[in-house]
């Protein structure tokens, strides 16, 4: 039984999504991780196809779509192994900003663009010496007669080498309440004080084009400030909800894909014998503790999703959901390598650039750390 | 007993600290990690102040020191750089199948190359389609007049593409029953007719060490380069594996602590809401339980050295040390990345490069399931 109702519309969105992904994206992967970086031209052609922002309004060019939609696109970007094409954040975290809080104007002006693919978005929070500890930005904004000045320097920035908006948070020097000093302002990209730093070499997402920003008496028009002056904290607060929820999501599906391979690998793989290493004792139980790890992740997180798309207050299980299951993909990763043996350390194997990718999972959006800390506040503890 | 190190231990343990120290260069690390390529004025350098040939007899012109030395080595290198380290490490990686074994004209003709950095070496095991099972190898020797002739195909050769001498594990009798008792290892130079290497792979960790596939075809070798009794090469390779096994817990215990070292650092100086990260009670323990793993892999490690010095090594030792060093060393380079977060997760912050080395170790002359079966072996026997 199926807690998550796919109706047949779904079925087929996803099946069409799968055949685009085997067609435009999946053969350029391997390209996309040398060069560092996604073509925009691949963004544009998920635009086009339906698959960027399914949420959207008809009235700017979407298609309306419930969650659901942005759940089947979560999971099968994260079956093309790679994650350059960082359509999640830009559809199901960053274009919620402008679609939540934005104007009428910003929305004309911005939402046809994010849908199409044209408009390429990031969310610039953290900085050099602010992570998960938001409330220390450094990062400013100063009214100037019509204009907003805003200075600082954000790193970490996923989309950052790409990004044609990018949604910044920064302080009101003169407001001292820590919690009512950030603002969110939309900056375009060729705004002059707006350079883009180093594409920062990590250990995994080389194909994502995660970058530092500097602002440097960058004057953006004042109505780029989206919603209300003072109110970034709490726009950030509630938005992140989502945003952790879609790396739960994301990693879920890429744990049961690596599963999948591994048990795939196992049955075809043999002892000098002949004997296929699935039929191996250890590797039975091995493989039968990690499929039932990832069956409760699963049920945890289509629970969470129902609840999550029923508008419940889902702060403490969403916290939980993106530890847990961003650790397990650490867990799986690491002991479906062991199964595949020498050959999961090359490259060749798809397990090798897995692991790499998922290592961030429970760093970003909050480290795991953090995600405790909100849930022990949340149950009062 | 005596846990301490004597006096020319800790010598060296300081030589080669201040070796790493002076010679690794974090860029250059960075650089040649991408290209996948060793530098070879520093396996020159260390060879030439004896780091390399420290456990060799001083008849090849090794230090005449043990495992246990070597070990020290081992863990001081990977500590300052597990890549470099453990590249260093391995540059002789499998020649001590001829310093143990070998007639001494062998050993004399490669092993003073070797101690020297001026010759690195390899060991060709495994083959397609069998996994870790080198219960049958199809790579077969054949006599020829005063010559071997070589046949079969190696696969997942560390530095098989740069490696100047394979040691290679052939069947020398195909009617051999059980047919490990008709095996034998050959010593084969690179560059030889009759060999291709292709495959070269992309690594995961230990990307100073690619893999290699190594194709004998018709591969003549002179007769002396049999290397120790034929038939037993099987018996051999099992013991080289329990020896490497030591020399890879070794480097995860330096992997482990360099990893650990840099988190230390780190903890004491970022401060996140309002407080040094070492003073929240969470980054306490989980320094607390790193160093102690830490601390429980290096007794297990320096005990099977120390064993294997006098003859005291049982298989299971070693793959008790090499399985338990190199899950530390997972397990204490993922929480340094996790400790330094985003940074952690940057290349610059090195400690991403430690873990996919811990990784390394973790698989490389077995996976865990592989040291398990050795050591359940061994401590059952046979059963009546």
């Amino acid at each position: 039984m199926d807690i998550l109702h796919y109706t047949d519309e779904h079925k087929t969105f996803r099946q069409r999504l799968k055949t685009f992904l085997a067609n435009e994206v999946t053969p350029h992967v391997d390209q996309w991780e040398k060069d560092h970086i996604v073509p925009k031209k691949a963004w544009q052609k998920m635009g086009k196809e339906g698959f960027l922002c399914t949420w959207a309004s008809p009235e700017y060019g979407g298609m309306d779509g419930d969650f659901l939609y942005s759940v089947i696109v979560a999971e099968e970007m994260a079956k093309t192994n790679h994650t350059g094409l960082c359509s999640m954040l830009h559809s199901d975290i960053v274009v919620p900003y402008i679609n939540s809080f934005g104007s009428d104007e910003q929305k004309k002006k911005y939402m046809p663009g994010c849908i199409s693919g044209d408009i390429i978005t990031a969310v610039a929070m953290t900085e050099p010496d602010a992570g998960s500890d938001l409330a220390g930005m450094q990062a400013t904004a100063e009214i100037d007669g019509d204009e907003i000045i805003l200075n600082g320097s954000k790193t970490f920035i996923t989309n950052g080498i790409n990004a044609d908006l990018v949604i910044v948070a920064a302080k009101t020097p003169a407001e001292e309440n820590v919690y009512q000093a950030v603002s969110l302002y939309l900056v375009e990209d060729g705004t002059p004080g707006f350079k883009r730093g180093r594409q920062l070499d990590k250990m995994g997402f080389y194909s994502q084009d995660t970058a530092e920003l500097f602002f440097s008496n960058c004057r953006i028009p004042k109505e780029n400030i989206l919603g209300q002056q003072g109110m970034g904290f709490m726009m950030l607060m509630e938005k992140l909800q989502q945003e952790r929820l879609m790396c739960a999501i994301g990693g879920q599906a890429a744990a049961e894909l690596i599963l999948e391979w591994t048990i795939d690998f196992c049955k075809k793989n043999t002892d000098a014998a002949g004997k296929p290493i699935s039929k191996l004792q250890a590797n039975q139980f091995a493989i039968v503790e990690m499929v039932t790890e990832v069956k409760l992740g699963r049920a945890f997180l289509d629970k969470l999703i129902a609840e999550h798309v029923a508008g419940e207050n889902v702060v403490v299980e969403t916290s939980l959901a993106k530890y847990w299951i961003t650790d397990l993909d650490n867990r799986i990763a690491s002991r479906c390598l062991d199964l595949f043996g020498d050959f999961g350390l090359t490259e060749d194997c798809p397990i090798a650039r897995a692991m790499r990718d998922l290592r961030v999972m429970s760093i970003f959006a909050g480290t795991n750390e953090v995600m405790k800390g909100i849930a022990a506040k949340f149950m009062g503890l | 007993m005596d846990f301490k190190l004597n006096k020319s231990q800790k010598e060296i343990q300081k030589a080669a600290w201040e070796f790493a120290r002076g010679e690794f260069d974090k860029e250059v690390i960075m650089e040649l990690s991408k290209e996948q390529k060793i530098p070879d004025d520093i396996v020159m350098k260390s060879g030439e102040l004896g780091f390399i040939g420290i456990h060799y007899s001083e008849d090849v012109d090794g230090g005449g020191m043990g495992l246990f030395e070597h070990i020290l080595v081992c863990e001081t290198f990977c500590r300052k750089d597990s890549t470099l380290g453990s590249a260093l490490m391995f540059s002789g990686y499998a020649a001590e199948c001829i310093l143990r074994n070998g007639e001494k004209s062998l050993k004399k003709k490669f092993l003073p190359q070797i101690v020297d950095g001026q010759l690195t070496s390899t060991g060709a095991f495994l083959e397609p389609k069998q996994g870790y099972d080198l219960s049958k190898v199809s790579t077969t020797a054949d006599p020829n007049g005063d010559d071997w002739v070589i046949n079969g195909k190696k696969i997942l050769v560390p530095c098989g593409n740069t490696a100047g001498i394979y040691v290679v594990l052939c069947q020398t009798d195909a009617d051999a029953n059980p047919s490990t008792a008709g095996m034998s290892l050959m010593l084969v130079e690179a560059g030889c007719d009759g060999i291709s290497v292709d495959n070269v792979s992309q690594k995961l960790g230990g990307r100073m060490m690619p893999f290699a596939d190594i194709t004998f075809e018709n591969v003549r070798v002179p007769g002396s380069n049999l290397i120790g009794k034929q038939g037993n090469g099987y018996a051999l390779t099992q013991n080289f594996f329990a020896e490497n096994r030591i020399q890879i817990a070794g480097q995860a215990l330096g992997t482990a602590q360099g990893a650990f070292d840099r988190a230390l650092d780190y903890v004491k100086q970022r401060e996140q809401f309002g407080r040094k990260l070492a003073q929240f009670q969470v980054t306490r323990h989980k320094l607390a339980d790193m160093a102690s793993k830490i601390e429980a892999a290096r007794y297990l490690t320096y005990h099977a050295a120390w064993c294997f010095d006098n003859k005291k090594i049982e298989a299971q030792q070693a793959s008790m040390a090499k399985m338990t060093a190199a899950r530390t060393a997972m397990e204490v380079t993922d929480e340094a990345i996790q400790l330094l977060g985003g940074y952690g997760y940057m290349t610059e912050y090195e400690v991403e490069h430690f873990f996919r080395d811990a990784k390394q170790a973790e698989i490389f002359q077995g996976p865990p399931t592989i040291q398990k079966d050795i050591i359940a072996d061994s401590i059952i026997g046979k059963l009546k």
